[in-house]
């Protein structure tokens, strides 16, 4: 099996659907002849043309709202956010449009499109282009919100995501893009939007994360391996909706819990995973529920000793998680 | 800017059965509209939000679209558009009453947010000016398959004022897009006035930044109005990219039934456009033509009203929506 990295993954994902279904198209800003500001859609405007590689004017709320609407028209829209930071003037059309239209209509009017963005920070991207606001969406009813963190399920779940029925928001973690490699199949498959995987088995501690920040527990797993402790890792891969039962099974088994993100604490998909612990798993436990994420600061800074300062690391993992295996 | 109007004797080549049947149309939309304000303040429905004083260049738009193939993106005071179009005075009523048998919504939405999907008015909600960009990527659809469709889409001039507004009409003249941007100016959003609303007294003047036409139609004037959207509609379908047209219009009643324009408005001003009333105008000049006989117009009313009593006898017999389906159509329904 080919051995590709996490961009090069969606970028088959979306490249594959569009040959095999005219009615899929990408909008946003730097998508068409520069392949965008990370080179997803590299090549994608030569080979399908200006239409269907869509380069817009730099005004993210006509993005989500120009797909919108071509999504009520028969089109498979994927709308391009540069960054989940900037994605804040298309807020009103995602969670007061998107998210509502099925449910106001009743059922008559669907939007079948995907809105794509980078989040996540550790490139020296500063307060506005290292962002995780993934919560925000998480909150609302009527939107799937998934976060691949392999390349092999950014393939699958792209391709999964533009054949959604619903409005979808797949969210790209930016250091993944070249960093992170993986087995990708040939041709076409897709992966569940609805379900958690585990990626590593174990019976200790239950380890639950999302995006970049399943590496990180990862790498720090592993260094508690060597000691004889055995973590269970599961990447979450929706956090709307969350997989309950997946998260239930894990923390059931282990008793003990871990929950990694990189965005900061409050009111975030770490809350929502313990607060399903807390309701369902009460008399497994054998410590309290524990979570690591970004400080309660605005967003990430720049200068390196600030930015490292807000970055969750294997070494912060490895303290969190030797904290609760001692308790 | 010149404001298009018509002498009473321009016709704009309409026939005599085309001119009553216009008539006709405003008159139904006015008459269910009245009637739903009856039933708010009876304590029947909770909540309207009219149209009336805006009939005529609604009319006018849809009588030159054509239903269930064009692309209609409307705003809450859309009422008389979407009666041409092909709703029903009943299908309101039922959304008024919060019946389960709503088309709009199924009684999920407030009033007035339109929406069929048979007829392919899209469903709007609440946030004002964000269907203006769902407009342009219907129009996008309709141009990259090649279709012939035109895209509606309106708004008051309050909503000019959102970054939507500008953004739609920029993407959409950029692409040479078949939409008409109709902005129905009443001159008040709520209680703000159109002076502290826009530096200029026009709304169309955007149009020179974007390097579209920019037209003015009397609102009040429904010869006028049917000219214009001829012409815009015309010029969509052909080819030609998008117009954004300017109807003066009145706003006879308060903003809804939870407003009292009383309070922001002199008692002159709401005087005077009584007078203006493109119903008033629009029966005088069709009785100057001989279009509309003496009598012609209340036999009309007498039969609209009937139509209307029935509609209003069975929407209120319609059944409310059961608790139970609060949770459907939240996401597609899953197979095994």
């Amino acid at each position: 099996m080919a051995v590709k990295t996490y961009i090069e993954a969606i970028h088959d994902g979306i490249r594959e659907e569009m040959q095999r279904d005219e009615r899929v198209m990408i909008l946003g800003e730097d998508v068409g002849k520069k392949g965008g500001v990370f080179g997803v859609t590299e090549g994608l405007q030569q080979e399908f043309g200006e239409w269907r590689v869509l380069d817009s004017p730099l005004a993210e709320s006509m993005i989500v709202g120009v797909a919108i609407g071509a999504a009520m028209n028969g089109m498979l829209p994927i709308a391009e956010i540069q960054f989940q930071d900037f994605i804040m003037p298309a807020v009103d059309q995602i969670i007061s449009e998107a998210a509502k239209m099925r449910y106001r209509s009743n059922g008559d009017w669907n939007v079948p499109m995907v809105v794509r963005s980078p989040f996540g920070g550790g490139v020296h991207g500063a307060l506005y282009h290292s962002q995780s606001i993934e919560a925000i969406f998480a909150h609302v009813p009527g939107l799937r919100v998934v976060v691949p963190s392999t390349p092999y399920d950014a393939k699958g779940m792209i391709v999964a995501a533009i054949r959604d029925p619903d409005p979808v928001l797949y969210f790209e973690h930016k250091r993944a893009y070249r960093a992170i490699k993986g087995e990708v199949p040939e041709g076409e498959y897709t992966v569940p939007l609805d379900r958690a995987a585990t990626v590593r088995e174990g019976s200790d501690i239950a380890v639950f994360s999302y995006g970049m920040m399943v590496h990180t527990a990862l790498e720090a797993v592993d260094r508690l391996a060597a000691d004889g402790f055995s973590c269970e890792v599961t990447d979450l891969r929706s956090l709307r909706p969350i997989d309950r039962e997946a998260v239930v099974a894990s923390a059931r088994k282990c008793g003990k819990v871990l929950i990694v993100q990189e965005a900061n604490l409050a009111v975030s998909v770490a809350s929502e995973v313990a607060a399903i612990i807390a309701e369902d798993c009460f008399d497994s436990l054998d410590a309290p529920v524990m979570r690591i994420g970004g400080p309660e600061i605005p967003a990430m800074p720049f200068s390196p000793p600030l930015e490292k300062f807000y970055l969750v690391t294997p070494d912060k993992v490895e303290a969190k998680l030797r904290e609760l295996a001692a308790y | 800017m010149a404001i298009t109007r018509t002498d009473s004797k321009a016709r704009a080549g309409l026939d005599a059965e085309t001119l009553r049947l216009m008539y006709r149309h405003m008159l139904r939309s006015r008459l269910l509209d009245e009637r739903l304000w009856v039933l708010n303040r009876q304590g029947r429905a909770p909540f309207w939000i009219s149209g009336e004083g805006h009939e005529a260049v609604q009319v006018a738009f849809a009588m030159n679209l054509r239903p269930g193939h064009d692309w209609i993106a409307p705003y809450y005071r859309d009422l008389a558009l979407t009666l041409v179009l092909g709703m029903t005075p009943k299908d309101h009523l039922l959304s008024v009453l919060q019946r389960a048998g709503d088309p709009n919504s199924g009684g999920r939405q407030m009033p007035a947010h339109y929406g069929c999907r048979r007829l392919n008015i899209i469903s709007t909600g609440s946030p004002v000016g964000t269907q203006l960009l769902h407009a342009a990527g219907l129009a996008l659809a309709s141009r990259m398959r090649g279709e012939d469709a035109v895209t509606f889409t309106s708004i008051g001039e309050g909503g000019t004022s959102e970054g939507d507004f500008h953004e739609a009409i920029n993407f959409a003249a950029i692409h040479k897009l078949a939409v008409i941007f109709v902005v129905e100016n009443n001159g008040f959003a709520i209680s703000v006035p159109w002076q502290k609303q826009m530096p200029t007294q026009d709304v169309a003047d955007h149009a020179k930044g974007y390097g579209i036409p920019g037209v003015i139609v009397d609102g009040c004037d429904a010869i006028a109005c049917y000219r214009v959207a001829r012409e815009a509609v015309k010029r969509a379908r052909r080819g030609d990219g998008p117009t954004l047209v300017e109807a003066k219009v009145l706003r006879l009643t308060s903003h809804s039934s939870d407003d009292d324009q009383r309070r922001y408005r002199s008692a002159e001003d709401l005087e005077a456009q009584k007078e203006r009333d493109s119903l008033l105008r629009f029966k005088a000049t069709l009785e100057e033509l001989g279009v509309l006989h003496p009598g012609d117009a209340e036999e009309m009313r007498t039969v609209l009203l009937l139509e209307l009593d029935r509609a209003t006898d069975e929407a209120e017999a319609a059944p409310l929506p059961s608790p139970d389906t609060a949770m459907l159509n939240v996401y597609a329904e899953r197979g095994a």
